[in-house]
């Protein structure tokens, strides 16, 4: 590491009383705060289940093909970002080396790219459904289902948007020297909190038969 | 640095570890697509698919989002929400279920 | 580099950057003070809205007001005491106690800190702008579905409501993850979580409270303003919602809120009370596992608002009793309290007396809980004004009483000055008597069946009576108000200059300057006692003045002394947080407007958190 890099180090991480990062805390915290927010979204969608009294009915519209194409899209891209997570992580731990630390780096944005695609990927998969629904007169607000699934998806899809906004931003930075592996860690754990909301959803929604 | 930390036990953090886990994600979620073509009793698939859902959010939650090598306050925090909504989403489940019944 | 000194010097400009050193600041002890000033505001606002219900409800076929008046009322009274009196004034104690009470020099995020407040002010502002358009929102404070829904409430009244209620929710989980990540890792050298002071504690459990009751009730705002703004049918019967979902979902955060309006004043009443019996807390760690309980519970008893729906005896039973079971950790800190009295020398100043006020009709607003949670009462009572009794005496008797003592406790520490005591026992007794005439009998006129939030009442009843002695008895109320607001300038202006430490008290705040230099410590202490304070004064004998050991005095001062050059480097002023609360504020404010405002608002937040995440936290000292 340069001396200029230890410096900003240092400074930046203050001595803590349980020895954890700040912000690591904060985005755990917030994500436990997060999962009442889509629980209750997920809640709602449950209990409005099979309350609609109109079409289309979800049995006769959703696409289990597609959607299982589009969950294994964003399943994949937690792959990515793991990875992505592992070459920022080697880059910051090959010291002196500086070949091997400019290979893992190139690694970690090789990854963290693809991750950003992938996910933009799933908006694409998600935007193509919800057009393929409205050509089959499924509206927000057609009936109940079409307003708790949009609502539902909807938010998890603009989570998903954030997240490739995040995720391509670090690595815009990266290329400035002002990423951190901890700006990757964190970026990561949102963007993973929301593949396992897509996991929830996946199961609750498309899979249990209406 | 405790993080820093955490990490240099390599046996998690390598590229191979990864990868097996996204094969594990893989299989159980073709398992998951194939109920959609198999004619499954209801009484059984719900459970299924609901064991098939948690081991993939358990596995993402420990070893991508690395709470199993973390602090347990980590833990703590994710799981206290987690719990909360899970008894919440029951709890409202049956009471809706009673009005409607 | 920033000494004592030169802080206070740089202090003394001209107006102008004088205030842009308020819009700009991350001190958490100027948030603290925009926090108290802010929310006093509008305690006077929602107090003048309540003077005026009971203007209009004290004869029968009141005239004063109309009903669509009346309805505004009520729900801005209600609305503003909760979201934009109680929750920011305890906000206001969190902000400037919680880095001196643990020996921190801030929170961990001062910019967050901000963002916070600027949040909060845009959200209430945006809320009370709708009296502009004569359209304040009028569905109660709990704005039950489908009285919300377009139908029975055209024009922007309840998205005012809805949407500024978003945006204070924003404000609160940031603030709430701000104070418990403080707690969790600033805590000083020794401060092991079983030393931290009980208003500590207090703000930890109301901080997990709020990140975790505050996601509820944004998903039913959103699910309404969807339903108003673009026509959804999570409400609508007809289409087959339900608006007992709004109910629930409403519920499941209003209850958690109830205890994040209550355990901040059960931490300033566990700091007075000690203090001014010269005993230490009894029962620390029961008053620890209580609040922590009581945390826990808060999430199991929400739908005992709602025994008059129809849920069926088995869930109204379960409610009934998870709600009864609270009583058990409440009651545990009401006899810890009155030990931590017992046997002590009690010295009666006016931050005591209002803590002792709490104790007592807190207890009184604390036995009519149980009542209203056995169901077959609950029935009888439901939407009586005997509800309206109870929670005033939960919440004025409860809360404002201990933020007033609050405010006598630690405005020596805020401002440098002794407030008034004569002046200060007045407004005591004025505002306790006050309160007790003012709500005792509206649990007589509830048990004589008088409703809630009916704008006029038929002569005759039997309720005449009572109705006028309560108006009157509201105006003492508003007298002790002023009282307190002389007694504030005043003592701001030419108050007595109060020391280091003018109570003789236990916790770290009192070993550092009134008011406390920017960066609080010159040297974070070593913690090694619970009462650290006093140990330091006293050693083991808790206040026993036998066994002074050093003065308060030398305490606080070796650090002025030293020649050493304390180089305690402070985060940088930011004007980004307020930026980023603004572009929220218009993004919800551009719902009710055009949705191209919002795009305006959303690109200006966005804009904005680019920028703040780009800005260095402070300027790198120049040596290193």
């Amino acid at each position: 590491m340069s001396d200029a890099a230890v410096a900003h180090e240092a400074q930046e991480e203050h001595p803590t009383s349980t020895g954890l990062n700040h912000r690591k805390i904060l985005m755990w915290a917030f994500l436990g705060s997060e999962c009442i927010f889509f629980g209750s979204l997920i809640t709602t969608y449950l209990v409005y289940r099979g309350k609609s009294v109109v079409g289309p009915y979800p049995s006769e519209i959703l696409n289990i093909p597609l959607t299982s194409i589009s969950t294994f899209v964003l399943l994949m891209s937690s792959l990515a970002m793991v990875l992505a997570l592992a070459g920022f992580e080697r880059a910051a731990s090959a010291g002196a080396n500086e070949d091997r630390k400019r290979r893992e780096l190139q690694k970690g944005r090789f990854w963290l790219l693809m991750t950003a695609v992938l996910g933009t990927g799933f908006l694409g998969f998600q935007a193509y459904e919800f057009i393929e629904f409205v050509h089959h007169g499924l509206g927000l607000t057609t009936n109940l289902f079409g307003t708790t699934f949009f609502v539902l998806t909807g938010f998890h899809g603009t989570h998903v948007g954030v997240g490739v906004l995040w995720l391509v931003s670090i690595l815009v930075l990266s290329y400035f020297g002002k990423v951190k592996p901890l700006d990757v860690e964190l970026g990561g754990l949102y963007w993973h909190f929301v593949d396992i909301v897509w996991i929830i959803i996946f199961t609750l929604i498309y899979l249990i038969p209406h | 640095m405790s993080t820093e930390a955490a990490h240099t036990d390599e046996a998690h953090a390598t590229t191979g570890h990864y990868v097996r886990i996204a094969i594990v994600l893989t299989v159980l979620t073709i398992l998951e697509v194939a109920t959609y073509y198999v004619a499954i009793p209801f009484a059984l698939l719900v459970p299924l698919l609901l064991v098939l859902a948690g081991t993939k959010f358990a596995l993402v939650v420990a070893y991508y989002m690395h709470l199993r090598y973390d602090s347990k306050l980590f833990s703590g925090f994710f799981f206290f929400g987690f719990t909360i909504e899970i008894l919440l989403l029951i709890a409202l489940m049956v009471l809706f279920g009673i009005r409607s019944g | 580099m920033a000494t004592v000194a030169d802080v206070r010097t740089q202090e003394r400009v001209s107006t102008g950057a004088a205030i842009w050193s308020w819009v700009t600041t991350i001190d958490h002890k100027r948030i603290g003070v925009l926090y108290f000033v802010t929310s006093l505001i509008y305690f006077i606002v929602a107090g003048f809205e309540a003077l005026l219900i009971r203007l209009q409800l004290a004869t029968p076929e009141g005239q004063l007001l109309d009903s669509d008046t009346y309805n505004q009322l009520f729900t801005m009274h209600g609305t503003a005491m909760v979201f934009m009196v109680a929750m920011p004034m305890a906000a206001a104690f969190f902000n400037f106690l919680i880095p001196l009470m643990i020996g921190a020099r801030d929170v961990a995020f001062p910019r967050l800190n901000a963002f916070s407040y600027w949040t909060f002010l845009g959200g209430s502002l945006l809320m009370h702008s709708s009296f502009l358009f004569g359209q304040a929102p009028d569905g109660g404070w709990f704005g039950y579905a489908n009285l919300t829904s377009k139908e029975y409430s055209p024009g922007l009244s309840i998205d005012f409501w809805g949407l500024g209620l978003l945006v204070l929710g924003v404000a609160s989980v940031a603030a709430a993850l701000n104070f418990i990540i403080t707690i969790i890792n600033l805590r000083a050298p020794g401060m092991t979580l079983m030393r931290m002071p009980v208003f500590v504690w207090m703000t930890f459990v109301t901080s997990f409270l709020i990140i975790f009751a505050f996601p509820a009730i944004t998903a039913a705002l959103i699910f309404l303003e969807f339903d108003r703004l673009f026509g959804t049918n999570f409400y609508e019967v007809a289409e087959g919602g339900d608006p007992m979902l709004w109910q629930h979902l409403f519920w499941v955060f209003g209850h958690p809120e109830v205890y994040i309006l209550v355990l901040p004043g059960f931490g300033i009443a566990s700091e007075i009370l000690p203090t001014f019996s010269r005993k230490p807390i009894f029962g620390y760690s029961a008053m620890v596992f209580a609040a922590v309980s009581i945390g826990f519970l808060g999430f199991s008893v929400w739908a005992h608002h709602m025994f008059t729906t129809g849920m069926g005896t088995i869930a109204d039973a379960a409610f009934a009793g998870s709600t009864m079971l609270i009583a058990i950790p409440t009651g545990i800190k009401m006899f810890n309290w009155v030990a931590t009295c017992f046997g002590g020398r009690i010295s009666f100043t006016t931050p005591m007396l209002f803590a002792l006020g709490f104790l007592t009709t807190f207890l009184i607003g604390g036995l009519t809980g149980p009542m209203l949670a056995a169901v077959p009462l609950d029935l009888h009572f439901q939407d009586s004004y005997f509800v309206v009794g109870h929670f005033h005496y939960v919440l004025f008797g409860g809360l404002i009483l201990a933020l007033m003592g609050g405010v006598y406790y630690w405005f020596p520490k805020i401002t440098g000055r002794m407030m008034d005591e004569r002046i200060g026992k007045w407004h005591f007794w004025i505002m306790f008597a006050g309160m007790n005439l003012t709500f005792f009998p509206m649990h007589f006129v509830g048990l004589d069946g008088m409703p809630r939030r009916v704008g006029t009442y038929a002569a005759g009843m039997g309720w005449d009576f009572w109705n006028m002695f309560i108006t009157v008895s509201a105006f003492l109320i508003g007298v002790s108000i002023l009282v307190f607001l002389w007694n504030l300038v005043a003592s701001y202006v030419k108050g007595v200059p109060a020391g280091n430490d003018p109570w003789d008290a236990r916790t770290l705040e009192w070993a550092i300057p009134s008011p406390p230099p920017e960066h609080n410590f010159d040297e974070i202490p070593h913690i090694t006692h619970r009462d650290q304070v006093w140990f330091d004064k006293y050693g083991d004998g808790h206040g026993d003045a036998a066994q002074l050991r050093k003065t308060s005095a030398a305490v606080a001062e070796p650090a002025e002394d030293s020649d050493e050059e304390h180089e305690v480097h402070m985060p940088d002023p930011s004007y980004w947080p307020l930026l980023v609360s603004a572009g929220l504020t218009i993004a919800a404010a551009g719902l009710m407007i055009h949705i191209a405002v919002s795009v305006f608002g959303v690109a200006w937040t966005i804009i904005s958190v680019y920028a703040w995440s780009l800005e260095p936290a402070s300027t790198p000292p120049e040596e290193h």
